[in-house]
């Protein structure tokens, strides 16, 4: 095989980052291994993309949880629609929005409402959603907050949190969904958090802990944040830019120069 | 009333002014229909296409897209548009424009000469009515320049972004990729991070890094550190030693305020490099990105299609002499540009637009998972791109961006452009690779031979 493929001495240096580097060539092409393992990752993300919520799943194990549940459809009907028109994916369909009037009519009043959503990638829910909300429910609860039951969205992008809230009468939302996925991350969840929730909240007014799965923002330090972002939240009466994430640990370890192999 | 209207088997089609007719001639892409403004069915586009080829080009200097009093953009294409250059296609419409473009009257020198006296909307206009094979041709036939310490653009030379981005911006695994990347040939358009955070002294950092690994190993080729101009400037202020100032641009005031920036500030970036006089073969010191949808995505597209704004933003970048200009065709996703096909077409009539207008355009072949797009499809448009004759591509370890999650075109896709079509990087980079045996001599590809030049910092790491 050594004849066919030219080997790179430099892999060792794939210590230093998860990049592709030092695949080797055939002639000066991506050798069959490296080429398979590229197209396997890009295959998970794509079944990660378009692979739909089981959502019976999801509400069963909500139930033998004791916690309520329902669900919603955003007015995207489609995989392909939801792809093209973000916007549809921020509103309910016309059957889930007569399901909110009916919770608007009831006058309904609580602290929170959590909104569980497939956004890009129903596995990101699949594997993270219950493992945060095992952890989060009892800290709410510790914390004494009133919690709505939990709406399960379909189709949907984070916007569409807001017009469940606030039906719910939610002073707080808290969306979790799946992530845009990555070659190396398919499973990637985020959680937005929304003071006073309503039709026509723009991003800047959300914070986002991003990233939340196994192998990147473990469940742990995610619920941290949260508690954190949910208790200021309350406390000052406001989310997004002027709320921000103090708990951070080291800041990110920024280069100096030196600390480089190719400069000493 | 309706100031344009086409009439096909007895059926009028009418439209509303000059900004509706390029959106309804544009061929089909999602951010259109986003946007509200595309066509309502295949037969609508094409008679959009037949009344746009009957538009005088002159038509485009009396009626704007974008009021003149409300879009400093606009300003721009008017105040600085060449009538005489614009002579030899005066009398011409759109459609006889594309036969122009076409015959042999359209050569590199006349094409040269005419470009200042072309508006990005008449580059557009006349994009919408051509074929995929019309967009190479002509634009092979456009040759744009630039230099900084390689000369970027000449014929036969496809050059290449070295971008070694690293999550947390690690000087060892920035460090890593780069090694990758020139010892597969690439990096002679720029050596270009894009950093963890905007942070200034972070930025110098990397900025500080590149420029001692420049040196140290007497590469020719500049570096850059793809921060808002604004933070580039700060650097400069303090002293660090930044060959090319970045920013992205778009065709609309209002989509250049929603990053930041007015032609005041890329003014200020622009001088501020050119004071530094750091280029060694010339002095081209911006770097500008583009893409389809930026505008539509900032909500300041002001109705106006996709295609249109893009255009628009390669008047602001050749208002500033730039070195380099990418447009990143498939990164902002499906909304935009659904699939392989539409990135496709939009990435050559980007190409085909920019360097109609002067402007040294280089393509960011990629797509994002969520797009209906794979490897295949970044194949073609690569192979086409540089059949059409593009300055430059990106180069990455096998791929995959492990800091933006997306997918571009790796080290040895450019290795597969050298090999098939004969297109050798830069000469002053080509040089140095052949000097420090990293290209063989002959064949100016990869030598058989590990080149020594990084082995000796390798296996002090204890291999």
């Amino acid at each position: 095989m050594s004849d066919i493929l030219t080997p790179n001495l430099w892999h060792v240096l794939t210590r230093f980052t998860q990049a592709r580097i030092g695949l080797g060539r055939a002639g000066t092409s991506l050798p069959t291994r490296p080429h398979l393992e590229f197209q396997f990752a890009h295959a998970r993300a794509r079944n990660a993309v378009h692979h739909p919520l089981d959502e019976q799943a999801l509400r069963m194990a909500l139930d033998t949880r004791g916690w309520r549940s329902f669900m919603m459809h955003s007015a995207a009907q489609d995989r392909a629609t939801y792809l093209q028109r973000p916007d549809l994916g921020r509103i309910p369909s016309d059957a889930s929005k007569a399901q909110l009037q009916a919770f608007s009519d009831a006058r309904a009043e609580c602290d929170i409402s959590i909104v569980v959503v497939d956004g890009l990638s129903a596995f990101a829910i699949e594997q993270n959603a219950l493992p945060v909300l095992d952890l989060l429910m009892p800290e709410l609860t510790k914390q004494a907050f009133t919690v709505a039951p939990i709406s399960i969205v379909r189709q949907g992008r984070v916007a569409i949190g807001d017009p469940i809230a606030k039906a719910l009468g939610a002073r707080l939302a808290v969306v979790l969904i799946g992530e845009r996925p990555g070659l190396s991350s398919p499973d990637s969840m985020g959680i937005y958090i929304t003071w006073a929730p309503q039709p026509g909240t723009n991003d800047a007014q959300r914070n986002c802990i991003s990233n939340v799965r196994k192998d990147g923002l473990e469940y742990g330090e995610a619920i941290h944040k949260l508690m954190y972002l949910i208790t200021e939240a309350f406390r000052r009466e406001l989310s997004g830019v002027m709320l921000k994430d103090e708990t951070a640990a080291a800041p990110q370890r920024l280069g100096r120069v030196g600390q480089n192999f190719l400069l000493e | 009333m309706p100031m344009y209207s086409h009439t096909v088997d007895h059926k009028v089609y009418r439209f509303q002014d000059l900004r509706d007719l390029l959106a309804k001639a544009s061929p089909a892409r999602s951010g259109d229909y986003l946007a509200g403004v595309a066509a309502a069915d295949y037969e609508e586009r094409v008679a959009a296409q037949m009344a746009l080829a009957e538009v005088p080009l002159a038509q485009f200097l009396s009626e704007t897209v974008i009021p003149y009093e409300q879009d400093e953009v606009t300003r721009l294409i008017i105040d600085r548009h060449d009538a005489e250059a614009f002579q030899p296609v005066a009398h011409l419409t759109v459609g006889d424009f594309r036969n122009w473009l076409l015959s042999d009257l359209a050569t590199e020198a006349t094409l040269a000469r005419l470009a200042p006296g072309l508006t990005p909307e008449m580059a557009a206009a006349v994009s919408k009515i051509m074929r995929i094979q019309d967009l190479i041709l002509v634009a092979k036939k456009c040759r744009v320049v630039t230099a900084f310490r390689t000369t970027v653009g000449l014929p036969g030379r496809l050059s290449t972004r070295l971008q070694p981005n690293h999550p947390t911006d690690d000087p060892a695994g920035v460090s890593a990729s780069v090694v990758d990347g020139l010892m597969y040939g690439n990096g002679d358009a720029v050596i270009g991070i894009n950093p963890a955070t905007d942070n200034v002294n972070a930025v110098i950092t990397l900025i500080q890094m590149l420029d001692a690994v420049i040196r140290r190993y007497e590469i020719p080729t500049q570096s850059c550190v793809l921060t808002h101009v604004t933070t580039s400037i700060e650097a400069i202020n303090r002293g660090a030693p930044l060959d090319l100032v970045f920013q992205s641009i778009a065709g609309t005031e209002a989509a250049n305020r929603s990053f930041g920036i007015n032609l005041g500030i890329l003014r200020e970036g622009y001088e501020a490099a050119r004071a530094l006089g750091r280029g060694t073969v010339g002095q081209n010191v911006m770097y500008f990105e583009t893409g389809q949808g930026s505008a539509l995505s900032a909500n300041a597209h002001q109705g106006v299609d996709q295609q249109t704004c893009e255009a628009r933003a390669y008047a602001v970048a050749r208002e500033f002499s730039p070195f380099l200009v990418n447009t990143v065709v498939g990164f902002i996703g499906p909304e935009y540009l659904y699939d392989g096909k539409q990135i496709i077409r939009a990435g050559l009539e980007d190409h085909f637009c920019g360097k109609l207008l002067g402007v040294p355009m280089g393509c960011d072949v990629c797509y994002t998972n969520h797009a209906e797009a794979d490897q295949n499809d970044m194949d073609m448009l690569l192979t086409l791109l540089a059949v059409a004759g593009i300055n430059f591509v990106m180069g990455i370890p096998g791929s995959d961006d492990v800091m933006l999650n997306y997918q571009t075109t790796s080290f040895h896709d450019a290795l597969y452009v050298r090999k098939v079509l004969g297109s050798r990087p830069a000469p002053e980079f080509e040089a140095w690779l052949q000097r420090v045996g990293i290209f063989s001599g002959d064949a100016k590809i990869l030598a058989d031979k590990t080149p020594g030049i990084f082995l000796d910092s390798i296996r002090k790491l204890g291999v």
